[in-house]
């Protein structure tokens, strides 16, 4: 295809519907196995068994870290080899199945260790899947569009990670909101809905890509018989074409992974965890900021067509480098109970709750609170006293040390935090948006799948993955400072920068097609 | 802006092998069979050590590239790929 000229707009309306919904269902499959860790622990991976929690760990940990890259190498291989439609298909298809079969294996309590060592090849399944999707999605696109719109049409692939993320945000909470906890956490309860729900979207998806033709400038270099013998082999032995790999991985797309990261999954963790923010608050907060934010996918995309690629991607990652303590600092002072209380605050309810264990007694009490200008909270506080003290007396652990959780921020707060969190979508839409279209201009046809494809699943994979575990390791070192855990993804996003201003260029390819 | 290119080049040939002890010290300081943090597990840090490694490597890679001077001409086309 001429590289000037433009496809038909339904043909393209047609390439862009078939792998941003298809890519989307992946990422949802992905996330929501993410989101529901804690739930599918107890019903797969029960405490007090070394083995399960050996096979949880490599659940979490493999699949992202390892299993993604390497499915990155697998299924970039096979689509230089074969073709982008085939490959991506097949994805779709290994994706779309692990998810649906996740949610049908029967718990721990049924089946015993079959049960995590089901989920486990499962999810490696899923990650596997993931990392040949996004090059497939990206590339098919890309090879589609004309060069002065490249940018703008990649970057509806580039908004289905946080569509994913909100449509698993969404799924998760309206199914959750509509019954008890009880319900939602039985062995076959609620939990298992948004895994069932993937298959009617995959099949929705596989039919709509079953109906495309092959990628045209593949199809083309088919014909020619110019197609890669071996793709790993050219992509990474082939000096060349291997540095540029590396420029890749270590000038955008690891920074590009930790802004994504933290703009998204940390900030929801940091509301939950850190803020004690409570459920429906903490989700809403990212919904209506991935709503508002994710056009911005598609302005970044266009705005990179006219002035390039690589300065609204290093534009974002130093926003993110000056912004994030300011923004997490701003949760943490907005969510301290300590200005509430100054507030003189009303206790609405207060619930004691004392259990016996051996020769003692444990007493929680969970009082209720709201200030005046909208706030709500719950004051724990817990106590153990020995039997021997006599009967438990009214305010006994009223001064022990509190615990603040449920937290229900003002509407004003509300508002403001969903502004803070929604600069932080528009920095990941400013990182995000145009890189499919720039992995895509840096690699020749016959090997771009496979050359693309890796280093975004180790950017995106590794370095945004490892985000929460070494904010972990940094808060664990220095417990002083709750906000310790951001200099990770400021010194990666810092470092992408310096490397990207200096040996990235700015120039866009006007030619895929070589 | 080559030569700088050249001179960083070093930086990066040195911040692999940095990252490496650092992953390993931090392996050695927080493993703790006991512990029940992320952190303490032993399965995550072979994991992370196991993948960061070749990933410091590919940095070592790109420094040595970048002090060679490779890093001086980007491609234009494909033809020079």
């Amino acid at each position: 295809m001429n590289q000037t000229t433009a496809a038909p707009a339904n043909v393209i309306r047609q390439v862009i519907i078939a792998s941003s919904v298809g890519t989307m269902i992946e990422w949802y499959d992905f996330y929501i196995f993410g989101m529901l860790a804690k739930t599918i622990s107890t019903q797969f991976f029960p405490e007090g068994n070394a083995t399960a929690a050996l096979l949880s760990t490599l659940a979490i940990f493999a699949a992202g870290f390892i299993v993604r890259p390497f499915g990155a190498l697998v299924f970039g291989r096979l689509g230089d080899m074969i073709g982008r439609k085939y490959t991506f298909l097949l994805t779709l298809i290994l994706m779309g199945g692990s998810t649906f079969l996740i949610g049908l294996v029967p718990s721990y309590k049924s089946i015993g260790m079959a049960a995590p060592l089901l989920v486990l090849l499962l999810r490696l399944i899923q990650g596997l899947a993931l990392g040949g999707e996004y090059g497939g999605a990206a590339t098919y696109v890309a090879e589609y569009s004309p060069a002065n719109k490249r940018g703008y049409y990649t970057s509806w692939i580039q908004t289905t990670a946080t569509l994913g993320l909100f449509v698993a945000l969404g799924v998760i909470m309206l199914v959750k909101l509509n019954m008890t906890d009880e319900q939602f956490n039985a062995p076959w309860g609620g939990w298992r809905y948004p895994f069932w729900v993937s298959i009617f979207l995959v099949i929705v998806s596989i039919y709509i890509r079953m109906k495309m033709d092959e990628s045209p400038i593949f199809t083309k270099l088919k014909k020619e018989g110019k197609t890669s013998s071996n793709p790993l082999k050219e992509s990474f032995r082939n000096k060349a074409n291997f540095k540029m790999v590396l420029l890749a991985l270590f000038g955008a797309v690891m920074g590009q992974g930790v802004v994504w990261y933290t703009g998204q999954f940390y900030a929801q963790s940091f509301l939950e965890t850190k803020c004690a923010i409570e459920f429906e608050q903490s989700r809403t907060i990212m919904l209506w900021a991935i709503a508002f934010a994710t056009p911005f996918f598609l302005f970044f995309g266009w705005l990179s067509d006219r002035i390039g690629r690589k300065w609204i991607m290093l534009t974002g990652m130093l926003l993110g480098v000056l912004l994030y303590r300011p923004i997490f600092s701003t949760f943490l002072k907005d969510t301290n109970v300590k200005e509430w209380e100054a507030n003189n605050p009303t206790m609405v309810k207060q619930d004691r709750k004392a259990t016996v264990h051996e020769n003692s007694y444990i007493i929680q009490v969970a009082a209720h609170y709201e200030t005046a200008s909208g706030e709500k909270y719950t004051r724990v506080t817990t106590d153990t006293l020995s039997q021997a003290d006599g009967p438990i007396q009214s305010g006994s652990v009223s001064n022990k040390p509190a615990t603040y959780t449920n937290k229900h921020v003002s509407k004003g707060t509300y508002m403001w935090f969903i502004f803070l969190v929604w600069i932080m979508i528009v920095l990941v839409t400013m990182v995000y948006g145009p890189i499919a279209a720039f992995l895509v201009e840096m690699f020749p046809t016959k090997i771009r799948y496979t050359s693309m494809s890796l280093p975004y699943h180790i950017g995106n994979g590794v370095f945004g993955g490892l985000v929460p575990f070494i904010g972990l390791l940094l808060t664990t070192s220095i417990p002083g400072d709750p906000l310790v855990g951001l200099w990770y993804p400021i010194g990666i996003a810092a470092l992408c920068f310096i490397i990207g201003s200096i040996y990235l260029r700015n120039k866009i390819d006007q030619d895929v097609t070589d | 802006m080559n030569t700088l290119k050249k001179i960083l080049g070093f930086v990066w040939l040195l911040l692999g092998p940095v990252v490496i002890y650092f992953l390993v010290q931090g392996a050695i300081t927080h493993i703790d069979p006991k512990g029940t943090k992320d952190i303490n597990n032993p399965v995550i840090w072979i994991i992370i050590i196991t993948i960061f490694t070749p990933i410091a490597i590919g940095l070592m890679i790109f420094g040595y590239y970048a002090v060679k001077g490779e890093y001086s001409h980007l491609p234009e086309n494909s033809q020079e790929l």
